[in-house]
């Protein structure tokens, strides 16, 4: 009991350090120029120069980080293994490093590895949906192992093959809601609009007040360390007060909220796609077509998928509406809840989806 | 409360149906240092009817460091882990339909296991087959096919005592065999009959070989053919193979072949395979033995007397042997007597073991010292007795 209330605490802590070191523009300036050399493929030029940033900073979270994908990028697992444990061993409240491990881990199909890494991103972080399907992966490969050596399958079956494909696609969506990754893309029009980096600070933060869980992918009674012994996040206060928005506004966006998670629930894939704006803030700022492909393959994957929110908050600002809520997700393969983000804006008289994000 | 939860429960229950259709009994009774997989893999199950998945999990993963080429052990790993992300229905659900067969012997396996684990041998009960092991026979073997299990005893001054039992597979179609390549394994009394190296012989039998004696004179009167019924080991990437997977031979994990091999007495050591063991008690036993022990000394001063009628009545109306019927085996010995001044005969030796299949008889095998007026020798003696209209009578006689 007592090592439970602890441990937001002392995440609690460490986060607000980070938020500390992350206010400075001119670092997040650099970051953000070696993110988009990375982004254009220029691996070397980009390494360079996150080595000479680190020469000043040699402790900097953000830039280790930002390393650690430089290396897993150029193809140098074992450059990039060492970059990223070391950076969960100063930082281990970042859930971030230990997925991006698990994710060479898993390439170079250590799974064990794999899944121990990601179930320290999930102990840290219990509502980082990234690391909790990364792990049901990991299990489904595992499993698949054990089901191999138990009924000698040919491993080397189709079946095998795409699982690795599936593997490899992690690479770009574990990096996706990384706090570390530096927004190369256009800067976020509504919230924090001069600071790029900030949002993701946001996320980094895990405001956790120590409370019992009461949805987690685990059910109750079996002690499954991963996700029980953890609270979940729970909603936070946001950081700007919101105003009382217009009535009819609110209920406008709610309506659209409702149809979104409607279409993400039904899989209908041109639906709910159809929800996002043009702008649509893109995570990791990947390209819009590569990223509505993930989308398709992750809402169109086989089996229901349960989408609702709860505790819903809805500030209006003109055109602009942030819905902050508790979003429960059920798929065949996962169950998760977090906190979400939604900035919704207003084109030709429909509330579309700009901006979406994890955390608080 | 989650569908999560209830996902893992209908897994539990699954498992837990292995575990629950079995009586407990006697599991406390355990004379002798449990070795093999059974104890790990029935707390396995025992986590995970208490729900304890990630303890489960543990424990799985201990069995499998012990035997990593156990493929139960690596099923139960695969639900174990797939069950944290899909619900699952059915034992070895992620084996997919594919492998449905493999993952039936799987559970197959489980349950033969777990049922044996739970349910030993209990004290001062013996296999009723077991009549008498001569004194240089140290050890016997018992098989019994449906619970794919296999015991060793130990031959305590004419007594039997229970060693261990092991996990055994047998032949894809079951058991009495009656020819030639129809994948069973033969019901009878048998003995180890040679010890072949494993360096003469593929992997696929593992640590070693021990042909038995089948078929032997009974079979062979009653049609049965086929040959090449062997214990032996397993390949060296599988650690156990299901319950019904052999063409007829009795198969054995190699350690558990290496710890009972090094017992066996080529020609020697029996080897009763039965489809299911019919225990007495130790009195029963006792009663059972000494009144064919009897039969046989009666027979033998029978014999003594050259008394051809009281000799005959020892001889089934069904006898057969080299040829002859009960009448010309009786007619035959009454012109041999007739020869003779005296015959003195006497049994060493002896063993008798009861025949486990339908036919009720028993197999003795003895040292048999002829001496008379005009001739004598000594050879080694098997008949198989018969209980005709309330009596123990020859069927069949025999060099063995």
């Amino acid at each position: 009991m007592a090592h439970k209330r602890f441990f937001p605490a002392r995440t609690l802590a460490l986060a607000a350090c980070a938020i500390a070191v992350l206010a400075m523009p001119a670092r997040a300036d650099t970051l953000q120029d070696i993110g988009k050399l990375l982004k254009q493929g220029q691996h070397a030029q980009a390494l360079e120069q996150v080595d000479k940033y680190l020469s000043g900073k040699p402790k900097d979270a953000q830039g280790r980080f930002l390393k650690g994908l430089i290396l897993t990028e150029m193809n140098k697992p074992g450059d990039a293994i060492a970059v990223f444990t070391k950076l969960s061993a100063d930082y281990p409240e970042l859930p971030e490093p230990y997925n991006n491990l698990a994710v060479i881990y898993a390439q170079q199909k250590q799974y064990d590895k794999a899944k121990q890494a990601l179930e320290m991103a999930i102990r840290t972080h219990p509502s980082y949906a990234t690391a909790h399907e990364n792990l049901g992966d990991i299990y489904a490969r595992l499993a698949s192992q054990a089901y191999d050596k138990a009924l000698q399958l040919d491993s080397s079956n189709s079946s095998a093959q795409t699982k690795l494909a599936t593997i490899k696609d992690l690479i770009s969506v574990n990096t996706r809601p990384g706090p570390a990754r530096p927004a190369a893309g256009k800067p976020p029009v509504v919230v924090a609009a001069a600071a790029p980096v900030e949002p993701k600070a946001a996320e980094v933060k895990p405001v956790e007040p120590p409370k019992p869980a009461e949805a987690k992918p685990a059910e109750v009674k079996p002690p499954e360390p991963k996700v029980v012994a953890t609270p979940a996040a729970a909603p936070a206060k946001s950081a700007e007060q919101a105003k009382p928005a217009a009535a009819g506004d609110a209920a406008e966006v709610t309506k659209a909220l409702d149809a979104w998670l409607a279409a993400w629930s039904k899989k209908d894939v041109k639906g709910y796609l159809s929800h996002y704006a043009k702008d649509f803030q893109t995570p990791g700022a990947e390209a819009r077509a590569a990223w509505e492909a993930e989308r398709a393959r992750r809402v169109g994957k086989p089996g229901a998928i349960h989408v609702r929110h709860e505790n819903l908050r809805i500030t209006v600002d003109g055109d602009t509406a942030t819905a902050r809520f508790r979003q429960h997700y059920q798929s065949a393969a996962l169950k998760t809840s977090s906190n979400k983000v939604v900035v919704f804006v207003r084109r030709d008289g429909r509330w579309l989806i700009q901006q979406e994000k994890i955390g608080n | 409360m989650t569908v999560t939860s209830l996902r893992r429960f209908a897994t539990a229950a699954l498992l837990a149906c292995a575990t629950l259709a079995l009586p407990a009994a006697a599991a406390n009774e355990a004379r002798y240092s449990d070795s093999g997989p059974e104890p790990q893999l029935a707390r396995v199950f025992d986590l995970i009817e208490d729900h304890k998945w990630e303890a489960a999990l543990d424990q799985t993963e201990a069995l499998l460091k012990a035997y990593p080429n156990f493929r139960l052990g690596n099923l139960i790993k695969g639900d174990l882990l797939l069950a944290r992300t899909r619900t699952l229905t059915t034992f070895g659900e992620g084996g997919g339909a594919a492998s449905r067969d493999k993952v039936a012997d799987l559970r197959e396996e489980a349950l033969a296991r777990l049922r044996a684990y739970k349910t030993k041998p209990a004290a001062n009960y013996v296999p009723r087959y077991l009549l008498q092991l001569r004194p240089d026979q140290k050890y016997a073997i018992v098989v019994d096919t449906q619970k794919a299990r296999l015991y060793l005893y130990h031959n305590d001054n004419g007594t039997p005592r229970f060693i261990a039992d092991y996990y055994v597979s047998h032949g894809k179609l079951g058991s009495d065999k009656l020819k030639e390549g129809d994948k069973k394994t033969p019901i009878g009394v048998y003995h180890v009959t040679a010890s072949l190296p494993r360096q003469k012989l593929g992997d696929f039998y593992g640590s070693g070989a021990f042909p038995i004696s089948y078929p032997n004179e009974w079979d062979k009167r009653m049609g049965r053919n086929g040959h090449g019924i062997w214990l032996h080991g397993t390949p060296s990437d599988t650690f156990s193979r299901p319950p019904k997977a052999s063409d007829g031979c009795v198969v054995l994990a190699n350690q558990d072949l290496d710890a009972i091999s090094k017992n066996f007495q080529v020609g020697l050591t029996p080897v009763i395979i039965s489809n299911s063991i019919e225990w007495l008690s130790l009195d029963d036993w006792q009663a059972e033995r000494k009144a064919l022990l009897g039969m046989i000394d009666e027979w033998r001063r029978d014999w003594e007397s050259m008394d051809a009628d009281h000799y005959g009545r020892h001889y089934s109306a069904k006898f057969k042997s080299d040829g002859q019927d009960q009448a010309q085996w009786v007619e035959h010995k009454r012109k041999v007597n007739a020869g003779k001044s005296w015959i003195k005969v006497a049994t060493q030796n002896i063993s008798m073991f009861r025949n486990p299949g339908r036919e009720e008889y028993v197999v003795v095998t003895f040292e048999q010292d002829y001496k008379s007026s005009n001739l004598s020798n000594v050879m080694k003696k098997r008949q198989y007795w018969i209980k005709e209209d309330g009596r123990w009578k020859i069927v069949f006689e025999g060099a063995a």
